[in-house]
């Protein structure tokens, strides 16, 4: 970890000077940057930032930021452009999209990139590097990484004999805790013990439950996966059995962008959310609440998640160059302290926790650090080749199967079948 | 001076035929020869096979539930919104009290941006502390409901919001149809001692009768076309309960970039709607003499 | 506006309303209110502290700080200069374009103006979206990419109003062009002065769809733009739209407040002339 941290820092000391050939100080490289905004707060204004700091330490490189939307909307914008001829230079895209970017051919790998340092791309935590490389080569840089945790509710805890200090540890105490916190009326629920949600992309949040019961949903070639291995349907049955058959979580399919609100609003005292929302959760929860790393079953677990820089293969070796000391940049240690500060994203690298910023910050406010503990047992998120086709298959399963219409097992086979209908042409 | 007048006539109709040509009747010809060839990715350059994207849509469960989703769409959406309409129509254009207040009220769904808009009827439809539930709960003592996290009920959901967003928009055809009916008619229909249904039946839903084709086939292209909001509350979900033709194209083409699927569902997608044009046209078109 | 109707109903219905007119106006109103909820949510979210948005107290406290959240998070003033110059170049061009098409296609009935004006129809069901990626390398080839005219160009000409207006301009009786020709008018004159006065219900009515429409269109200006002196205002309002960590109604409702704020009070202002110039041209 030092050698890393001393290897980052010195980078960015030297970068300037990387600037200096005078070749190229004399007209100016652009690059322009696509970046989505996928939390709250003034990110258009704090990439801004960034930018103008970049070009008054490298005078010869010009950065021009360019909002994109959601991340939806940003790998639209950014294939679109492409086939147009008109690709950007850097992105920030979800990592899950590695695959995609590869087969369409438009993203070319950090590692040929001239000047690049080893080291430097080592300096992240694996967890995150799972899902940035492939077949040997690095194809992107974290940036705005996530991860699940778990939020829960002290007050409703206290209320319900539990100990605020102590977050369940295990699946059968996350029932049984649940079980306790689940508050009823006749036959009325009115604070629901657990949520999951599991709208638009219930993989996710599915991918920690497998992951808690070992089990791999694909592997690393991206190639094939294994849905219908009996332990992601027992994973499944846990999921289904805490609506249907304990009550203790809201039945049918549970909306991500209002669980934050339901926790707010003391309907749910547990739930599992992206650690982006610390920020959120710290200024808007009007009760004292505790973050915890998921609950084990077989193993501790939870997918990463979030968005990593892409460099794209049309851009000239002087602005893949540029595009180099801007990622630098941006993943230096400070700067990525500062950046997991502001927005409630983990910090990319250990050196950044090991900055003094981030050390206070932690000191004041431990719960940033769940996210960090957590990472040893992180694992990449689902992707793989057509990735999104895939996700949408066994999203479909799942809820399909959280709504009622199929069982764990059946639900989880034809996610299998279909996915290795897509699948089965990119094996070789 | 024939001849003149052609040339003027070429000359005004150039500007508008060539923006149209360029950005409608070529890309659409475009998205009609891509339908017959594979997918460029990458290494892989697109090659001729035929109908096989059309195969493969046959095949595929989730565009047929589309399909089928929404055909009931379609007969939720148009007789509620284009019915409702009128009814508005008529309202803000009698003696109601407030009327100009009304007319706002129904007009004001038409100027949100639906990107937006969506994420408030999130509110409205949040099970329990939602807006809908609380209403429900209190007038009618039901417990929490799932609106659109249950296959049940999530497709009449986005329904609501459909005709909610495009009843007001065609309420001002109407209006502006009904304001040009010659007062003398009624009049003369009073003297006659009709009744106001029979005035309306008689009288004024015939003379409405160009309007109401023209709104009809708009509202049916609508029921193929507003599908923002399904896109950011739903994304065709819980597992296709929502999905839409649009929705399955926009996923086709822009999450799995499978631009020749994409191609043939548009396609097909337009041959649906150019037939629906067809028999509109021909069933309604002769109640329309009446100009 | 009333008086159409007003005479025909016998007398005493206008002293006591019966039991019918009652329940109408009832059901006109609770419609209304349904209608108009949206929006009156809207103000009470953007207007209350966030956790406010969820819980109608009538002692909450009032604030502008959403307001001020949403403007900081993006450029908006700049967006909305954009969003202006945007509709106002859409509406002209279309105006001008509609109106020379229509007006060809109102006066000929030859087969091969039949066909063409088949072609323009075409337009009103080919969905724009799925037309994105083709658009997209058209626009590259103008060099028209990140430039107003690059999100507006694609609409100028539209199917919807050549449609509406050659509906209008048939509804113009022959003789008052024949007078005119006899005054001495040329065709253009013929346009500016009978057809195109007589068909302003229709020119109002779409423009203000026009209007509405691309004051709230997003995917092809998110695609087609890149940079802050470009972009229209739902590009901006977009970073509320869809975030990780779950939606907060307060200040979305204070987007949408300011993004649709314009629209709203022009509405609201001009709908007396907009309804009454529907009558005026109707009674003509």
């Amino acid at each position: 970890m030092p050698i890393t941290r001393r290897a980052a820092l010195g980078a960015l000391a030297a970068s300037p000077m990387l600037a200096a050939p005078a070749l190229r100080a004399q007209t100016p490289v652009e690059i322009s940057f696509n970046y989505p905004v996928a939390v709250g707060g003034p990110i258009t204004r704090i990439i801004d930032g960034y930018c103008a700091d970049f070009e008054t330490a490298n005078p010869g490189i010009r950065v021009r930021p360019v909002y994109t939307g959601s991340y939806q909307d940003s790998i639209t914008k950014a294939l679109t452009a492409a086939k147009g001829g008109d690709a950007p230079q850097v992105a920030c895209l979800l990592s899950t999209d590695m695959f995609t970017l590869i087969d369409e051919g438009v993203v070319a790998p950090w590692d040929e990139v001239e000047g690049v340092d080893r080291a430097w791309l080592d300096g992240f935590y694996p967890a995150f590097l799972e899902n940035s490389r492939t077949g040997g080569k690095t194809w992107g840089i974290p940036f705005q990484r996530s991860t699940i945790v778990m939020y829960y509710n002290k007050e409703a805890f206290k209320a319900a004999g539990l100990d605020p200090e102590t977050p369940p540890k295990t699946w059968e105490e996350q029932l049984a805790f649940a079980q306790k916190l689940t508050k009823r009326q006749g036959d009325q629920v009115t604070q629901w013990g657990i949520q999951i949600p599991s709208s638009g992309f219930p993989y996710w949040l599915f991918q920690a439950l497998t992951t808690q019961n070992d089990v791999r949903l694909m592997n690393e070639a991206g190639d094939t996966t294994y849905f219908a291995d009996p332990k992601v349907a027992e994973a499944l049955q846990y999921w289904m059995d805490l609506a249907t058959k304990h009550k203790v979580h809201p039945p049918g399919i549970v909306e991500w962008g209002t669980t934050p609100r339901d926790f707010f609003e003391r309907k749910v005292a547990m739930m599992w959310t992206t650690t982006g929302n610390l920020t959120n959760v710290k200024a808007n929860a009007p009760f004292p609440f505790g973050v915890a790393m998921l609950p084990a079953h077989k193993r501790p677990g939870s997918p990463t998640g979030g968005g990593n820089l892409y460099v794209f293969k049309s851009a000239s070796p002087a602005q893949r160059e540029a595009a180099l000391k801007f990622a630098r940049f941006l993943t230096a240690p400070e700067r990525a302290a500062q950046w997991g500060i502001d927005t409630g994203y983990v910090a990319v690298s250990p050196a950044a926790w090991e900055t003094p910023k981030m050390k206070d910050y932690v000191a004041g406010f431990p719960a940033a650090a769940v996210a960090r503990d957590q990472l040893p047992h992180a694992v990449a998120e689902l992707s793989t080749h057509e990735n999104q086709r895939v996700t949408k298959a066994l999203n479909d399963g799942l809820q399909a199967a959280l709504t009622g219409r199929k069982q764990a097992g059946p639900a989880m086979a034809d996610a299998q079948a279909e996915a290795e209908r897509i699948l089965r042409s990119y094996r070789g | 001076m024939q001849g003149r007048a052609r040339l003027h006539a070429w000359l005004m109709l150039a500007p508008a035929m060539l923006l149209l040509v360029a950005f409608t009747h070529y890309p659409a010809v475009a998205t009609l020869w891509h339908s017959f060839f594979s997918t460029p990715r990458g290494a892989r350059p697109s090659r001729f096979v035929g109908a096989a994207n059309y195969a493969a849509l046959a095949e595929d469960p989730v565009f047929w539930q589309a399909m089928w989703n929404n055909l009931i769409y379609a007969l939720g959406t148009v007789p509620l919104s284009v019915g409702l309409a009128l009814a508005m129509a008529l309202w803000v254009n009698g003696k109601l009290r407030g009327r100009a207040a009304l007319r706002m009220a129904y007009f004001t769904p038409t100027v949100l941006p639906m990107i937006a808009v969506a994420n408030l009827w999130l509110f409205f439809y949040t099970p329990d502390y939602g807006l809908l539930d609380r209403i429900t709960g209190a007038l009618l003592g039901w417990g929490p409901t799932n609106w659109i996290g249950s296959r049940e009920t999530a497709l009449g959901a986005m329904m609501a919001i459909a005709v909610w967003k495009e009843a007001g928009f065609f309420m001002i055809f109407y209006l502006a149809a009904l304001q040009a009916i010659p007062p003398v008619l009624h009049e003369a229909a009073a003297v006659e001692g009709a009744s106001r249904a029979r005035v309306f039946w008689r009288v004024t839903l015939p003379l409405l009768g160009p309007t109401t084709l023209f709104i009809v086939v708009n509202a049916v292209i609508n029921s193929f076309r507003l599908v923002d909001h399904i896109i950011v509350m739903t994304h065709g979900g819980p597992d296709n309960a929502t999905a839409l033709l649009l929705t399955y194209i926009y996923d086709a083409g822009f999450r799995f970039w499978d631009t020749a699927l994409a191609s043939a569902a548009t396609v097909v997608l337009l041959l649906l709607l150019g037939l629906l044009a067809a028999v509109q046209f021909l069933l309604l078109g002769r109640r329309t003499h009446y100009r | 506006m009333s008086a159409a109707i007003a005479p025909a109903l016998p007398a005493e219905t206008r002293a006591m309303p019966r039991l019918g007119t009652v329940l109408e106006t009832a059901a006109a109103w609770l419609l209304g209110l349904v209608w108009v909820a949206p929006l009156l949510y809207a103000v009470w979210a953007a207007f209350h502290p966030t956790g406010y948005a969820t819980r109608f107290d009538l002692t909450a406290p009032l604030t502008l700080a959403n307001f001020v959240a949403a403007w900081n998070a993006a450029p908006f003033a700049q967006y909305f200069l954009n969003t202006v110059l945007l509709v106002s170049f859409v509406l002209a061009g279309q105006f001008v374009l509609c109106t020379l098409a229509a007006f060809v296609f109102a006066r000929s009935a030859s087969r091969l103006m039949g066909l063409l004006f088949a072609l323009v129809l075409v337009q009103l069901m080919i969905m724009p979206d799925m037309l994105i990626v083709e658009n997209y390398r058209t626009m590259r080839a103008l060099g028209l990419v990140d430039s107003i005219l690059g999100i507006g160009l694609p609409y100028v000409a539209s199917g919807f109003g050549i449609f509406l207006l050659r509906q209008a301009f048939r509804q113009v009786p022959r003789e008052l062009e024949e007078a005119a020709r006899v005054e001495g008018c040329g065709t253009l004159a013929i346009l500016l002065r009978v057809y195109v006065p007589l068909a302003r219900p229709t020119y109002l009515a779409y423009g203000l769809t026009s209007v509405s429409y691309h004051w709230n269109n997003f995917l092809w200006p998110l695609v087609i733009t890149n940079t802050v002196e470009v972009r229209p205002v739902t590009v901006g309002l977009a970073v509320f739209a869809s975030t990780d960590q779950g939606i907060d109604w307060a200040i979305i409702s204070a987007a949408t407040l300011l993004s649709a704020a314009p629209l709203l009070l022009a509405f609201l202002l001009f709908q007396r002339q907009f309804v009454q110039s529907f009558m005026r041209a109707g009674i003509r």
